[in-house]
């Protein structure tokens, strides 16, 4: 039997970037699995968004996501476009980072659009934390995904962040 | 290490027609833990699955959950239910969810269920769940928690976990 759960790539910034891509993506499993860490470059706000395109859609309207969230002291929960995650900035805690998980279930699939979870920590020991769950859906198109792109709302990736895409098959 | 994967899948239904419900029988007791994922959707909107385990139809589920539905967020819990634990999610566009069952296999314990469901167009909910019953798992039963059917297309694919 073939390996279940397959590395397809994995990416260690060498130096602060605005966006990651994973390109020609393998059509050969049936879900993708995507773990990051990472932290924002920029210190104005103390979180920024992970967002997240398939293929060449960069419209926001085309991912409408629902997220619910926890700060220590209240929790909540939201709706808005193309977030899958947070990014910590760089206000929090020296050598933190945020880390969190996107599983693409089906992600080959033409005929249906592309449902997301996508689960996100961050603990500095400070009053910065969050938790958070987000429910994110590709509706720009049915198309299998080729590629992926992780972005944030505002600034960069720093050197450090790390990024796996994995394939999980079920047969 | 024993021989085999550590994750295998151990079987898949996708749909060619709508359905109530999907059944895995005879499930494999080689595994530590199992993982159930689904993407799924339905006639109605922002649904749970239930899930039961061995045809029990006795109250002998419990679910505890959150969801935010993108204004409010709400906890809450069904005790003594009948209908099957909560997990993953339902809607009228494809959603999806991640079913974790620790130690399935177990003749000694209750069973803890870890669920997770995203659903863009109602909800995003976590549950933690409890079938008090000590035997081991040899077959699952998904259903709509609302009683309608699955669309065709809907998938659901269950694994299994081991830990040596």
């Amino acid at each position: 039997m073939a390996n279940t759960y397959t590395l397809i790539e994995a990416k260690t910034l060498g130096s602060a970037v605005a966006s990651v891509t994973f390109s020609s993506i393998p059509q050969t499993y049936t879900d993708l699995k995507l773990v990051y860490s990472v932290r924002n470059s920029g210190s104005a706000d103390p979180w920024y968004q992970v967002l997240i395109q398939f293929n060449s859609d960069s419209t926001a309207s085309n991912y409408p996501y629902r997220y619910i969230y926890g700060l220590a002291s209240s929790a909540g929960s939201g709706t808005g476009n193309q977030a899958v995650g947070y990014s910590v900035s760089a206000s929090a805690t020296a050598s933190t980072f945020s880390n969190g998980e996107i599983y693409i279930p089906n992600y080959t699939n033409a005929s249906n659009y592309k449902s997301i979870s996508g689960d996100v920590v961050n603990e500095n020991n400070a009053s910065t934390n969050i938790v958070a769950l987000y429910a994110t859906l590709w509706q720009g198109t049915a198309a299998a995904i080729t590629s992926l792109t992780l972005t944030q709302n505002a600034n960069d990736f720093v050197q450090y962040s790390t990024f796996y895409l994995y394939g999980i098959s079920n047969s | 290490m024993a021989a085999g994967a550590t994750y295998e899948p151990i079987a898949t239904t996708t749909l060619g027609s709508a359905a109530a419900s999907v059944t895995f029988s005879s499930i494999p007791q080689g595994y530590t833990d199992l993982v159930l994922v689904n993407n799924a959707k339905s006639a109605t909107n922002g649904a749970a699955l239930t899930i039961q385990f061995n045809s029990d139809t006795s109250t002998n589920y419990s679910s505890t959950f959150m969801y935010g539905d993108g204004s409010s967020t709400t906890s809450a819990r069904v005790s003594n239910s009948s209908a099957g634990v909560y997990g993953g999610r339902c809607g009228t566009e494809f959603s999806s969810g991640i079913t974790h069952i620790q130690n399935y296999s177990n003749t000694t314990t209750y069973k803890s269920i870890v669920s997770r469901g995203s659903d863009a167009t109602s909800a995003v909910i976590a549950y933690a769940s409890l079938w008090r019953n000590t035997s081991a798992i040899t077959s699952m039963t998904i259903k709509n928690e609302s009683n309608v059917n699955f669309s065709s297309g809907s998938t659901f694919t269950l694994y299994g976990i081991t830990a040596a």
